[in-house]
This record gives C-alpha cells, structure tokens and sequence, in this order.
C-alpha cells in the first residue's frame, strides 16, 4: 500500500474531483465533506512520503510498472517532498475555508461545482511537483491552469471574467513555450525523462537547440508565476478572484510553477549550465530587485486591499528569484524558505481578507477602520501575517529574509541588502496604514461590534492555524531550515 | 540558401503559423479572433512535434513481414510514433483551452454587451 503513495497523492483529489461532482447531483453538501476528505489524505501522504525521503533518500514511483526512461517515473526527492507539503496543507486549509465562504460568496447553487473545479487544481499542482517526466509536467500544468481560469470567473464582481479571459490568454501562451521547450529537448535528446535528460544534455550543452529550449522554459513558467515584466495579468486575476482563491492562486499555483521551473534549471539542465553557459543569472540580478521595490512601492499606491496584497506576491516572488540568482546554499535555502513562508503569510492574508469582505463586504483601505474593535480576532492574525511580510524577527518573514541577505553577502553582492531592507520598509509602510486604520480609528457604528465577531469557526480555524505557524516556524525555525538546507544543497550538488 | 529555406520548409511554416497566431493573440481587439489566433498559435507547435517525427522515406510503426519471414520491428525505417502521441494530448488540451475561452467570451457578451476590449476597458474604467 505504501509503496504506490506516490501515485496516490495526486489520485485522491482526482478521484474527489470525480464524486464530488456526481454526488453533487442528490447531495449538494457533500462536496465539502469530500474536498476536506481528499486534501486530508493527501497532506497525510505527503508528510509520510517527506519522513521517508528524509529517512531513506529519493523515491521512485514507475507508473504501470514501466522503468523509466520508457515510463513515467514519479519521484520524489527532498525538494519536491519538501513542496508537495506545503502545498497540501495549504490546499487542505483552503478547502476548509472554503465551505461556508462558497456558501455565501459565490452562492450554494454553484458549491460542488467550485469544489469539483478546486479538487481538479489540487490534482494538477500535486502532479507538477510529483512527477519527473518532463512532458506530464505540462499536462499537469494545463489541468492546473484550466481549473484556475474556471476559479477566477466565478468572482463576484463582472471584471473577473475579463481578468479570468486575460488569465487564459497569457497563461495559454506561457504552457505552448513550455510544450515548445520540451519539443526542442526532445528533438535533440529522444527523452522525455529528467533525469535522463540531465545525463544526456551535457554534450549539448552550446547546441543553439538546446539553448533555445531553455529560453522557452524561463519565459514560458516566467508568464505562469508573474516573473517581473510578465506580471500584468497576475493583478487583476488575484485581485478580482473570490478571496478563497486568490490564496490558492498566491500560496500555491505560483510556487508550483516556480517549482517546475527550478525543476528544469537545476534537474534537467544542471546548476553548471544555469551558472555558467547561460547568462540567467546576470538577467535575474536585474530583474529581481526591480520588482522587489517596484511592486512594493505600487502596492503602497493601492487602496484596495486584494490588489496591494497582489502588487506585494509579485514582490515576493522576485525575493525566490534572487535567491535562485546567488547560486549559493544559503541564498537558495532562504529562497526554498520563503517558498514556505510566502505560501504560509499570503494564503493566509487573502483568507482573512476573504474573511472580512465575507463579512462586511468592505475592499478598500479606509473602509477597514476598527475593525480591530468589531472584529479582533481576525485583525490579531492579520497583524501577524503583516508583521511576518514586514520581516519581524520570530515571525517566518524574518528567517528567509535573513538567509537571503546573508547569502548575498556570501556572493559578494551587498548592494543586494539595500534593496531587500528598502523593500522591508516599503511594505511596512503599507502594512502599517491597515493596521493604523484598524486599531486608531473608532468604528462606524460599534453597535454591530458584536455581530462582526461571530465568523463561522471553520473559516476561522485555518487561519488561526497559519498565524500560528507562522510564529511558530518563526522561533522554531530549524525544522524547516533543516529540510530547505538539505535540498538546497541536493540542487546545487549536482555538477 | 535555397537549402536553409527549401530544406526545412516544415520548420519555416510552423514559424509562420505561430506567428501569425500570435499577432492575432495580441493584436486583435476582438475576443474571438483572439482565441482564433490562439488556436493558430497552438496549432503551428503541433506541425512543429509532427515533423520532428518524421524521418525520410519511412513508414508507419507497424510490424511489417520481413525478408526472413518472421515479424521483426524494422527501426530504421520507422516515423516516431511517440511525438504523435504527446501531440493528441496537447491537441486535447488545445480543445480544453478553446472550450473554457470560448465559454468566458459569452459570459463576457452577457455581461458587458459587446466583446471589443477596448470598449471592455473603458466601461471598466468608467466603472471605477
């Protein structure tokens, strides 16, 4: 039984995707039941698989029995252990979020529909992460992208259809880059497989074929997970998709394309060609700070809250990239952080944004006051949450953030610590205008006070959870340090 | 010259193809006509999987009698089944893509009566 949990982990939400929409036809409710269910397991099988690869080193899954190069090999190693958990429990936080959310927000007729769709998602990221067949990487990817589009239309207000069209546009255009990149491989190498590549591309290494392929693949998951100049449809997606979603889309749909793209840089080409063939990193060092202060600085000129915390992913997204960029374990470790971390503070932002709007209904900034009085619980884990995208020490924004700015000394860049700390200020300046309209401002009519505190405790747990962990992993944060350093150095060992 | 244009003749189309459907993608202010050009775009980088199949004066994978008498596979003068095999999924994949733009362009119709950007746009910003 334990032997086929590789497959498993993605069969689950398949499958929960299947009868959450059959049972949806007599039974309307157990769609979240099922949701829950099949993120469960999921999550239970991706914390066993990350214990046995921690214990035992990589595993290798041959769907069918095939033997990879010829089948389709599933492995999981330190590094994709390590990002199948966060996604799992992000997903699986987000599916109990969502129930009573969907319910009101984007009406009971539609929720198994939306948990159908939500489940299918699920499946498509655990695919991409899971699998070490380079072409089962883009059907996962597409899976995953289709049921994001369907996700962002189902917005409340008409311009995410638009945001969800231009969604589809860019994103198709960015998986038919992907699909090229892969033909160009496969033209010069007859392979599909990983690490078949890896051992086979190396005599390639200047073949214009293969350089080209690798330029497909940046540009191509670059317009998946909003690398800098690709970003724009990113803000409107993020910002107009129902609060539930946006986490997903934040927390867990952009690592996962991240992932696959560090997935190609450092598994099927090696750290030497990415380092030292290629000028990828001379790109990245522009790139990275760029949009760590500009998207800080354009999330300062929001006032809607969505849309300044969409501004901010593209930030954070940029602060991964650096760390990609300084080739180094401790740069690398704290991008492999901050994969955590940012899935852990925005997913959790968006939820308790999703919360508030669930229940006043109220987007924009100046809207927001006392709500530290109406609603204190929530404004409690908001401060967290902000207070960790700030970088306070013992929250988890500090760790990575740490390691970044160390690791950039290491490489000898310090004019990269000017920026980060520039951007640290930046975004405490926006965190701090909510919070100060939180807590310094009387609330309009206090009488409602009471009322507001009453959210529905299955929207509340999950992110009570998050801010939690969020301290946690903050002061205890050798746990994943420990697992973020062991594959950050199983990255950049390969030579 | 002539043997870099009339010798890759497939790899000339299929860049010609991709991109015409880009310019369609981007250019175009129409909605449909963007997911016409998409459709191109996606079609063009399945000319590009079926040509790198191909290899000259070969035949179908099929087990074919040989000379001896016996069923022996022949590689050599075989095309490449499995680019065929990864382009039906992409093909599919494209049909899944067509459906769901398709599908949000009449939501947007219904919504905002008309289905140029542009006025899209305007009405958006008037909106705000």
């Amino acid at each position: 039984m334990s032997s086929h949990f590789p497959i498993l982990l993605v069969l689950f939400p398949l499958f929960g995707a299947l009868l959450t929409f059959f049972s949806g036809l007599t039974r309307q409710k157990w769609a979240w039941y099922i949701a829950i269910l099949a993120t469960f397991l999921s999550f239970a099988i991706s914390l066993d698989l990350l214990f046995s690869v921690h214990t035992n080193g990589r595993i290798s899954y041959h769907l069918g029995g095939w033997a990879p190069p010829w089948g389709i090999e599933y492995v999981v190693d330190i590094f994709s252990g390590y990002v199948l958990v966060v996604v799992a429990f992000i997903s699986l936080m987000i599916a109990i979020f969502s129930g009573e959310y969907v319910k009101k927000q984007i009406g009971p007729e539609r929720e198994t529909n939306f948990f159908a769709i939500y489940l299918l998602l699920v499946t498509g990221l655990l695919g991409m992460v899971i699998t070490g067949d380079i072409f089962n990487v883009y059907v996962f990817l597409e899976i995953a992208s289709l049921s994001g589009y369907a996700l962002v239309a189902v917005g409340k207000k008409k311009g995410a259809i638009v945001a969800s069209y231009n969604y589809l546009i860019l994103g198709t255009i960015g998986a038919v880059f992907v699909l090229l990149g892969i033909g160009h491989l496969y033209m010069v190498t007859g392979t599909l497989n990983m690490a078949d590549l890896q051992e086979r591309l190396p005599a390639l290494y200047h073949s214009r074929v293969v350089l080209t392929a690798f330029v497909f693949f940046v540009i191509g998951f670059g317009l998946k997970f909003a690398l800098f100049p690709l970003h724009t449809w990113l803000l409107s997606a993020h910002s107009l998709a129902p609060s539930a979603v946006s986490a997903i889309l934040a927390a867990a749909v952009l690592k996962v394309n991240l992932y696959a793209l560090m997935r190609v840089m450092f598994t099927v080409f090696t750290p030497a060609f990415i380092y030292e063939t290629v000028p990828i990193a001379e790109i990245l060092f522009i790139i990275a700070p760029i949009a760590i202060i500009l998207s800080s600085v354009m999330a300062l000129a929001q006032t809607n809250i969505k849309r300044m915390l969409a501004y901010s992913s593209i930030g954070q997204i940029g602060y991964i990239v650096l760390g990609i960029a300084l080739a180094n374990e401790t740069a690398l470790t704290g991008s492999l952080l901050h994969i955590l971390n940012h899935a852990l503070m925005k997913g959790g932002l968006f939820l308790i944004a999703g919360v508030i709007i669930y229940q006043t209904d109220r987007y924009h900034i100046t809207d927001w006051k006392g709500l530290g009085k109406t609603m204190p619980l929530t404004m409690i884990t908001f401060t967290i949450c902000g207070l960790s995208m700030i970088g306070v020490p013992l929250t988890v924004g500090f760790v990575s953030k740490w390691f970044l700015a160390v690791g950039a000394l290491e490489a000898g860049r310090w004019y990269f610590i000017p920026v980060i700390l520039a951007s640290s200020l930046l975004t405490a300046m926006y965190f701090w205008r909510i919070i100060e309209w939180g807590y310094f401002h009387e609330p309009d009519d206090p009488a409602d006070a009471a009322d507001r505190c009453a959210v529905p405790w299955g929207m509340m747990n999950p992110i009570m959870l998050i801010a939690f962990l969020i301290v946690f992993f903050g002061v205890f944060a050798s746990i994943p340090q420990e697992l973020a350093h062991k594959a950050a150095v199983m990255l950049l060992g390969v030579r | 010259m002539i043997e870099l244009i009339a010798g890759k003749y497939n790899y000339w189309i299929y860049i010609t193809l991709m991109m015409i459907g880009f310019y369609a993608v981007i250019a175009k202010g129409n909605l449909i006509k963007k997911i016409i050009g998409l459709n191109i775009f996606q079609t063009a980088v399945f000319l590009f999987y079926i040509s790198l199949a191909v290899r000259k004066g070969s035949t179908a994978p099929i087990l074919i009698q040989s000379t001896y008498g016996a069923l022996t596979p022949e590689t050599a003068t075989y095309t490449n089944p499995l680019p065929h095999v990864l382009i039906l999924t992409a093909i599919v994949v494209g049909v899944s893509v067509t459906a769901v733009a398709l599908a949000l362009a009449i939501r947007i119709y219904r919504a905002y009566g008309t289905l140029d950007e542009h006025k899209i746009a305007r009405m958006e910003q008037e909106a705000k």
